[in-house]
């Protein structure tokens, strides 16, 4: 994988832009849900879904793509509204968030929306079942050839069951598997160092012995980069720190832990959009 | 009727149901590939061992990770694999419920949960490894289907068959020797339950009362020997096997229902939340009538010889036949 030229980072920018913008208005549709992590990780779901992740939007069951588990499945909206603008469904549907009937459940659900690897809501799940996933691609023979990225939030690695993964993955050395933390600081009762603190968290890390890269979860070249090096690591699990702002985009939001596991209002969603229409006052609404 | 013909003679065999696991998983292993095995830290002790030495490639230690052994399973089961995890029932789905339910049955994926050493005939560990609260946590969850075979020969089956259906499946095993119920033809019928023992009319003229006994797991013996001396005081006893707690054969039920005045539910189990609760509900909406439940009343279990703990915890024959007698009155 090369890196990315400046016209493509701009491209990815301005999907990202999109992708905030339907994230802001499926949650003021929803009338619940959670923001901050959805817009903090936007960046790096539009870099997964539109330049590394090996999938088939069409297909969304084609055998040979690379799987995306999300852990926190929280961040939910950014997931749909992200599979959306890739083509898996129509953008319109992002509207159903949270209603009933919907296949945008409050949490994502495996087998009511095609492209959805797995159920997750309660933390700490996702990472061993990449490790099943990635134990049985290597039972196979590593054919075809398939990388396993979990997404997790930084507040999730409260969870024991998240530690019991890491000693498994240690174990397994499995190095398709490649983790990303969402390193944005906040949980719901606060800040993670007040309410469990988790540094050193790269010493940790490495003392698992994995491969730890940490980035700014916003710079595409960055997060690409991150990946590429990821996948030529051929002895050890890469585990991707991404630092990265809750709520990233709109300034209102921004590192406020507050906004977790809240959606916006009619008044709070139309200057959020206002913002990410304009990129922050650079350009004038009306004309993108 | 189906029962083995040496049980209550001197030639009674008797097997652990979890070594009938162990054959049932091995020969599951050879007709699929795609079969794999997980467990935690406790291999021999679950009868995995057999598999982990012929199948080695296809055995994954997970260590004593009971929730992430469950996301483990569950992400292979999403890749095409059909993986049999096992430990201690007490610890898995006793410690990992909320990972089964989330990851495996709301994924509706199929993993193959087997609680090994459930029950209180775990015996000398004492009340923190007695699970008798299995079959209720799994019961209560959509698309688990839930098995208590009654001896090594059934557990063997039951694995056999698992291993080719595409739901989430809990398996309940038991650590002690039991006596071996069913004859090596025994087929499995689709979770159909059937009459292991009937009362025979050896004193002439019709019995006074006919019940019907419905059990699961290895106690079914114990059920038996009631009906046995219940027969001597007229009381027409009918035992049923029950082998597949859920989806629960309840057209059976109904049918026997219609012939017995009273139903007298048996395992070695709280009586809340068991098979015992399970047809108690299902008759109670479809055909009401008299249903008393052998089980754990309410209580944990503690240490001892099984003998002593059946006796203390009420599940010896005696108190089956007892409990039939109340519930005819």
């Amino acid at each position: 994988m090369h890196s990315l030229t400046d016209i493509e980072v701009q491209a990815l920018t301005l999907r990202a832009e999109d992708i905030r913008e339907s994230i802001i208005k499926m949650l003021l549709e929803a009338g619940s849900g959670h923001t901050a992590g959805s817009l903090g990780m936007t960046d790096i779901f539009t870099a997964l879904y539109f330049r590394v992740v090996r999938h088939n939007p069409r297909h969304p069951e084609w055998v040979e793509r690379d799987r995306v588990i999300l852990s926190n499945g929280h961040i939910a909206p950014v997931l749909y509204a992200t599979m959306a603008h890739a083509g898996y469904f129509s953008v319109s549907e992002l509207k159903t968030l949270r209603r009933f009937g919907t296949r945008l459940q409050g949490h994502p659900h495996r087998g009511t929306l095609p492209g959805i690897e797995t159920s997750s809501g309660p933390l700490g799940c996702g990472l061993s079942q990449a490790i099943g996933m990635a134990l049985m691609d290597r039972l196979e023979g590593h054919k075809p050839d398939r990388y396993f990225y979990c997404c997790m939030g930084d507040g999730e690695i409260n969870e024991g069951q998240v530690w019991e993964s890491f000693l498994l993955l240690n174990k397994y050395k499995l190095n398709k598997v490649i983790s990303i933390i969402d390193r944005n600081t906040i949980q719901i009762d606060g800040y993670t160092e007040d309410v469990l603190p988790l540094e050193s968290l790269k010493d940790k890390l490495e003392s698992f012995n994995f491969h730890v890269i940490e980035i700014d979860g916003h710079d595409f070249k960055d997060i690409v980069r991150a990946i590429g090096t990821a996948k030529s690591s051929l002895d050890k699990p890469t585990v991707i720190i991404a630092h990265t702002i809750p709520g990233k985009g709109v300034t209102q939001f921004e590192g406020d832990y507050r906004w977790h596991g809240k959606s916006p209002n009619e008044q709070e969603a139309k200057e959020a959009l206002k913002e990410l229409r304009t990129f922050r006052g650079k350009v004038k609404f009306g004309e993108l | 009727m189906i029962l083995r013909k040496t049980v209550f003679t001197p030639q009674q065999e008797e097997k652990p149901t979890r070594e009938g696991f162990g054959e049932g998983l091995m020969i599951a292993g050879e007709k699929n590939e795609r079969v794999v095995a997980l467990c935690a830290d406790l291999t021999e002790s679950v009868k995995m061992d057999g598999f982990r030495a012929k199948f080695h490639d296809r055995f994954f230690e997970t260590g004593i990770t009971e929730q992430a052994m469950s996301g483990v399973a569950s992400g292979m089961a999403s890749m095409g694999y059909i993986p049999f995890m096992a430990s201690y029932a007490m610890f898995s789905p006793g410690r990992n419920w909320e990972q089964i339910r989330t990851t495996i049955a709301y994924n509706n994926v199929p993993v193959k949960i087997v609680g090994a050493h459930a029950g209180i005939s775990v015996g000398p560990d004492g009340a923190t490894h007695q699970a008798i609260e299995d079959v209720a946590i799994m019961r209560m969850i959509p698309t688990m289907e839930v098995f208590v075979p009654c001896d090594a020969i059934e557990a063997r089956v039951i694995t056999e068959y698992v291993a080719t259906t595409k739901s989430p499946s809990y398996i309940r095993l038991t650590r002690e020797k039991t006596p071996l119920l069913l004859p090596d033809s025994y087929v499995w019928n689709h979770g159909r339950g059937y009459v292991m023992y009937l009362a025979q009319h050896k004193h002439g003229g019709e019995f006074t009362h006919k019940v019907a006994i419905i059990g699961c797991g290895p106690i079914l013996y114990e059920a038996i020997k009631a009906a046995m001396e219940l027969e001597k005081e007229g009381i027409g006893v009918t035992v049923i096997n029950m082998p597949q707690v859920k989806p629960l054969d309840v057209g059976y039920l109904l049918r026997v229902a219609h012939e017995v005045r009273a139903i007298v539910t048996v395992e070695e189990h709280q009586v809340t939340g068991g098979l015992g609760s399970a047809v108690a509900e299902y008759l109670s909406e479809q055909y009401p009538l008299r249903v008393g439940r052998v089980g754990v009343n309410d209580r944990f279990g503690q240490s001892g010889k099984v003998s002593e703990l059946y006796e203390e915890y009420g599940l010896t024959s005696k108190h089956i036949a007892q409990k039939v007698r109340e519930t005819l009155h």
